[in-house]
């Protein structure tokens, strides 16, 4: 007996409503957690003290300065070089083998699992060029990591700026570079910042690259070559190595709603800027 | 600076992606080589006895452990995907999708270590006590990294059916055909090449995914022969191991590192191969 086909598409389609549900609930069951557990013990004290007896106790100022000094390195670095590869491919060439190895280079490093960067980092930085486990080499590592998102959103936001902006600039006699620097780069702005601010994200949620290039040191760093422990990683160590599962939760926390508030941040700033230029 | 001067400028920025992968596959390739050549490929890559101070390397065994949770992850992580990629794209009003799509997308803003931390608190001991052994297991892993790559299956499997032409589900219906219908013998096969690279993508984060799978996945040396088995993958033998190695025990690490590394790149090439087919 055949099914009437509009008895098995209710039937289907339910099944496909039911397995999104239970996709969403798997995030909710993660996120409420994770706030349950974690959020409770986080506090202004928790943030600013550092952690005692290896995280047992105290609080986790160490890690938030080595993630934000870290992270900040890696976008100081990473942004020229991806908004700089978005403004050569968008503005100066045509499509051709050259712009097809660039985005084919940029696709592939967005592939690359972050041990295989952390192996890299590892032996490049750290021993090769001696810089050992520390800030720089941890930030630069991170760089090339996020290179790939900074180049993609800010290709995509300098495309979504209408030509006739540069038509308007070349007819009032403006260089092309006088354009692109006075007209295009602002416009594309609000682009631009949504990449970085999803490297940011990105780079406050990965501990693999991390644990080989910028070590686990629990000290504040100073120096640029000084070791940190970012808060990824310090999270890891806690739970991984069962010093305390308190203090594992609420590292868990502030990680978890530090990313997710940037992720959502970013995207509302994609969303304006698509509608302003639709 | 001269017009062209700013050109080349903004071309070496431009390489600057390119540059790195070349960098990173010179420094993994000069690392590792050595090794694999000098215990012969075939020892290396088949021998499933791994004993870095007796000097045995062969990663036989973490090679079919990666392969095993990777296809598991897939078995999870492909169904799930698709039916939420479908239903956002398919069959939800469009508020609701401009809802759903962002939150889960917040999926992937979630740290692999906060993955890998609650599958220990949750997962392990629901494996352990109901279906026995060690917990730490094969099985842990794949239901872990099937979750994780959700986020990449299902944003890129959406945009694949979306950018499905809605003449095709028109003239579908037109004909008489169900909803269902239209999606299952017009709507999908259209979409097939996006959908399989969706999987191949997925795929890679599978492999090339390290913390999770080391907090979850026990790390023994043997090859499995159950799913309740604790399995070693490639790329948790690099983070387990990197931290005290040295000489040739670190050669091996990196020669590890090469046979993840070129799994991956096969796995990228492939999907950029069926995009283009497109």
């Amino acid at each position: 007996m055949r099914l009437d086909p509009r008895v098995s598409q209710a039937v289907i389609i339910s099944a496909l409503w039911a397995l999104t549900g239970f996709t969403l609930l798997i995030l909710i069951v993660i996120i409420v957690n994770i706030s349950v557990e974690g959020l409770p013990r986080v506090s202004w004290t928790f943030l600013t003290q550092p952690p005692h007896d290896m995280g047992r106790s105290g609080g986790i100022f160490s890690t938030v300065v080595a993630t934000a000094y870290i992270t900040f390195l890696a976008i100081v670095v990473a942004t020229p070089l991806g908004v700089g590869t978005a403004i050569y491919l968008t503005e100066y060439t045509r499509e051709s083998w050259l712009t097809r190895i660039i985005r084919f280079g940029a696709e592939c490093l967005a592939g690359v699992p972050s041990i295989i960067l952390g192996l890299f980092g590892f032996v490049l930085f750290v021993l090769k060029l001696g810089f050992g486990w520390s800030v720089l080499s941890g930030g630069l590592t991170l760089a090339i990591m996020v290179l790939p998102i900074i180049i993609r959103t800010s290709e995509e936001a300098i495309k979504a700026v209408p030509e006739e902006y540069r038509v308007v600039c070349y007819s009032l006699g403006l260089s092309q570079w006088q354009t692109i620097a006075k007209i295009v780069l602002p416009s594309a702005l609000p682009g631009i910042t949504t990449g970085v601010m999803l490297s940011v994200g990105r780079s406050l949620g990965e501990t693999a690259v991390l644990l080989f290039t910028a070590g686990a040191a629990l000290r504040t760093p100073v120096s640029l070559f000084d070791s940190g422990r970012t808060m990824a990683v310090h999270f890891y160590i806690l739970a991984r190595e069962g010093i305390s599962l308190p203090n594992a939760y609420a590292t868990a926390a502030v990680l978890m709603f530090s990313i997710l508030g940037i992720n959502l941040a970013a995207y509302g700033l994609m969303q304006r800027l698509m509608r302003r230029f639709s | 600076m001269t017009s062209k001067g700013i050109e080349r400028l903004l071309l070496v920025l431009a390489l600057s992606s390119v540059g790195s992968l070349a960098l990173i596959t010179f420094f993994i390739f000069w690392e590792g080589l050595p090794l694999i050549l000098g215990t012969g490929p075939g020892d290396f890559l088949f021998s499933t006895h791994w004993a870095p101070t007796k000097g045995r390397f062969g990663i036989g065994a973490m090679i079919v452990s990666s392969v095993v949770v990777t296809l598991g992850a897939l078995v999870l992580g492909v169904p799930l995907g698709l039916a939420c990629a479908i239903v956002l794209a398919e069959f939800a009003p469009k508020r609701l999708k401009q809802v759903l799509k962002p939150t889960l997308e917040l999926l992937a803003g979630i740290p692999s270590v906060v993955y890998g931390f609650l599958g220990v608190l949750w997962l392990v001991p629901l494996i352990r006590e109901h279906l026995g052994g060690p917990g730490l297991s094969l099985l842990a892993a794949a239901v872990i990294l099937g979750i994780m790559i959700l986020p990449t299956i299902i944003s890129i499997s959406i945009d694949s059916l979306s950018a499905v032409p809605d003449l095709y589900r028109d003239g579908s219906l037109a004909l008489g055909a169900t909803r269902w219908q239209t999606v299952q013998r017009v709507v999908l096969p259209a979409a097939r090449s996006g959908i399989i690279t969706a999987i191949i993508l997925g795929m890679g984060r599978a492999v090339g995914e390290t913390m999770a799978v080391i907090m979850v996945a026990g790390n023994a040396l043997k090859l499995p022969t159950s799913l309740l088995d604790p399995v070693r993958t490639l790329t948790s033998n690099i983070a387990l191991e990197l931290g005290y190695a040295s000489g040739r025990h670190r050669e091996a690490l990196f020669a590890t590192g090469v046979v993840l590394f070129v799994i991956i790149m096969i796995l990228n090439l492939t999907a950029a191969a069926v995009t283009r087919r497109r």
